[in-house]
């Protein structure tokens, strides 16, 4: 961003250039038509520009969120639009075993991950941010996990992962660790972990750019000024970067929570929410009753349970922004 | 943007062991982690069927590389499948959706950088938090109304939805771009006798290149990625993307075919990653635009 600026300021800085473009236009101000003339008020003007925007997230946004509040509340499936059920679905889903163990899972993952990915992403964060040979090839090729197509990524997990073939458990013995193989993806509470790991490997790289882009505009001073009144390293950390890096932090940990929430793609390719539906998210499981089994009504209310929790971290969100721009 | 890192965070404290341990280790251990999965990837789409699968106890087991390479994987992928319609679908698909999304992220930006209407900072909000809706809220829904547009199976049904994630962050983006972009200019053109359309279009959007770039990279990578919707809204095998057509195309069942899986994943993920490559700077001033605003 900061070299971008640079850019408009250098912009502003060939004015030569810039005027002989400028006198380019000839007065057609003075000799518009009507429709011209309208586009020059900024209330018509502003309405036109955002009306492509307007059509396609009203039509692929807000028509499927008001369609899907009402699919929740029938008994629709696939082929028929089936009849209205009030709030038959959301209590069916409330007592329904597999629904509770998802929404547990989903807390779990999301807790757990955010933690991990928070913690390893800061940390890689702080070793990108100091002088080394080849920094600029690590910091690209750490990004990878984030750029490739996640089904395709994680799905070398599975294989790593494998019951009978897996080279994690290949390693493991030949270091003497393990005796028997480990059920990476058999195992109910292991299956939950191994998708939880793979959640960090692939999201950690988020947090740790964007991490280093605000590392990049804490003060070096302020290091050096603690280091000479004798602070520690790590009481550096907690009372300089830590403080200075929360706005970043809030907001990339607030955007990170609601992915990893609706997460949908790693448990389906690893686990398709096994085994004996022990690893189930709101969205797979959604997928499973709406899309697989063809309960239309059902499966929209699963993935609506999402929303309350999402739209409380997207007020919290608004409400930081709010308060940081304030400030 | 390096420049400045050096002498704080970076300070060099203590013996030569202190920095191994607390410096040199961890960050390797980063790198081998972070790459593994993708070495994993490139041994297995090499390696022939006859050693992929060799029990892993067994004494003459090398899990780490090959000495007899094969392209098998990948001529079983263009040959008995139609990887190189995914692929081209994926291209397809990615390309006119990020085209839509930049021409649409690019007027309401500018709009709600610069122009005063009532509605602007309403509006402004409800894109913000239609960035943050998750695909997987609406899939079901979105299926139908899909469905009852007769888009269904088709690359429209694509086209038309990634815009939906993408415009969000597009604007959202190139807002934030716009508003570093001086009023003065503008105003010259417009004192000038330029229209404000003409002023917008020829002075303000030349300036905004890098960040259209951007904005147009990271909206690319994440079309290219895309798996909730490509999974339920095509069906046919000649329609599908890569991610979608690897998953349902290459497993029979229970059963996996290793080789081509892995061959697959390597040739879907190189053109992003090459695009990546290309445009390191631009893809992280996109990543770290996106989340600050």
């Amino acid at each position: 961003m900061s070299k971008a600026r640079s850019r408009v300021i250098a912009g502003g800085a060939g004015p030569a250039a810039e005027a002989a473009r400028l006198t380019a236009f000839p007065r057609e101000t003075t000799k518009l038509g009507t429709f011209a003339r309208l586009l020059e008020d900024e209330r018509v003007l502003g309405s036109l520009l955002l009306l492509p925007t307007v059509v396609l997230l009203g039509l692929f946004i807000a028509y499927p969120f008001v369609k899907g509040v009402w699919l929740s509340l029938t008994s629709a499936t696939v082929g028929n639009s089936g009849e209205f059920v009030g709030f038959g679905n959301y209590v069916k889903i409330w007592n329904d075993s597999i629904f509770q163990r998802a929404a547990a899972n989903t807390f779990v993952y999301t807790g757990v991950a955010t933690v991990g990915k928070l913690a390893l992403g800061m940390w890689l964060a702080l070793l990108l941010n100091r002088h080394f040979r080849g920094k600029r090839l690590v910091r690209a090729s750490m990004l990878l996990p984030f750029i490739v197509p996640t089904v395709l990524s994680t799905f070398a997990w599975k294989w790593m992962f494998d019951p009978t073939f897996s080279v994690l458990n290949w390693s493991l013995y030949h270091l003497g660790l393990i005796q028997t193989r480990i059920g990476w993806l058999t195992d109910p509470t292991m299956a939950l972990g191994s998708v939880i790991l793979v959640n960090i490997w692939r999201g950690m790289p988020f947090y740790a750019i964007t991490l280093l882009a605000g590392l990049q505009t804490v003060n070096p001073e302020l290091h050096e000024a603690a280091a000479i009144d004798g602070a520690t390293g790590w009481q550096r950390f907690w009372r300089i970067t830590w403080p200075l890096l929360l706005p970043v932090t809030m907001v990339v940990t607030l955007f990170s929570v609601i992915q990893t929430f609706a997460d949908f793609q790693l448990v389906y390719v690893l686990t398709g929410g096994g085994p004996a539906n022990a690893t189930h998210l709101f969205a797979t499981y959604a997928y499973q009753i709406g899309i697989n089994t063809g309960l239309l009504g059902e499966g929209a209310a699963v993935s609506l349970a999402m929303f309350p929790m999402l739209f409380l971290i997207v007020v919290i969100q608004l409400w930081y922004i709010r308060r940081v721009e304030g400030a | 943007m390096a420049g400045r890192a050096g002498s704080g965070a970076g300070m060099v404290e203590g013996s030569r062991w202190h920095k191994w341990v607390f410096f040199h280790v961890p960050l390797m251990v980063f790198v081998v982690g972070t790459l593994f999965p993708f070495y994993w990837m490139l041994v297995t789409a090499f390696r022939p069927d006859g050693e992929l699968y060799r029990p892993w106890r067994a004494v003459n087991n090398t899990p780490f590389w090959t000495t007899q390479p094969t392209l098998e994987h990948a001529i079983y992928l263009f040959k008995q499948t139609m990887f190189a319609t995914w692929l081209w679908n994926t291209m397809f698909i990615a390309l006119l959706s990020t085209l839509i999304s930049l021409f649409c992220g690019l007027l309401a930006g500018y709009a709600l950088a610069r122009l005063r209407f009532p509605l602007a900072g309403g509006l402004g909000t409800s894109i913000f938090v239609t960035y943050l809706v998750p695909p997987t809220l609406l899939f079901i829904p979105l299926a139908n109304i899909i469905r009852d547009f007769r888009l269904g199976d088709t690359p429209w049904s694509l086209i038309l939805t990634y815009p939906t994630f993408l415009i969000p962050f597009c604007t959202w983006l190139l807002m934030g771009y716009f508003k570093t972009i001086p009023k003065e200019l503008e105003e010259c053109a417009r004192i000038d006798g330029a229209t404000r359309v003409r002023a917008m279009i020829q002075i303000i959007f030349p300036i905004a290149t890098p960040g259209i770039l951007s904005a147009g990279i990271f909206a690319f990578t994440l079309s290219w990625n895309e798996f909730i919707y490509a999974l339920v809204f095509l069906s046919s095998p000649q329609q599908k993307t890569v991610p979608v057509g690897v998953v349902s195309e290459l497993i029979r069942g229970d059963v996996f075919f290793w080789g081509p899986l892995m061959a697959g994943a390597l040739l879907g993920s190189i053109p992003v990653a090459l695009i990546y490559s290309f445009f390191v700077e631009h893809y992280v001033a996109g990543l770290t635009g996106a989340v600050k605003g």
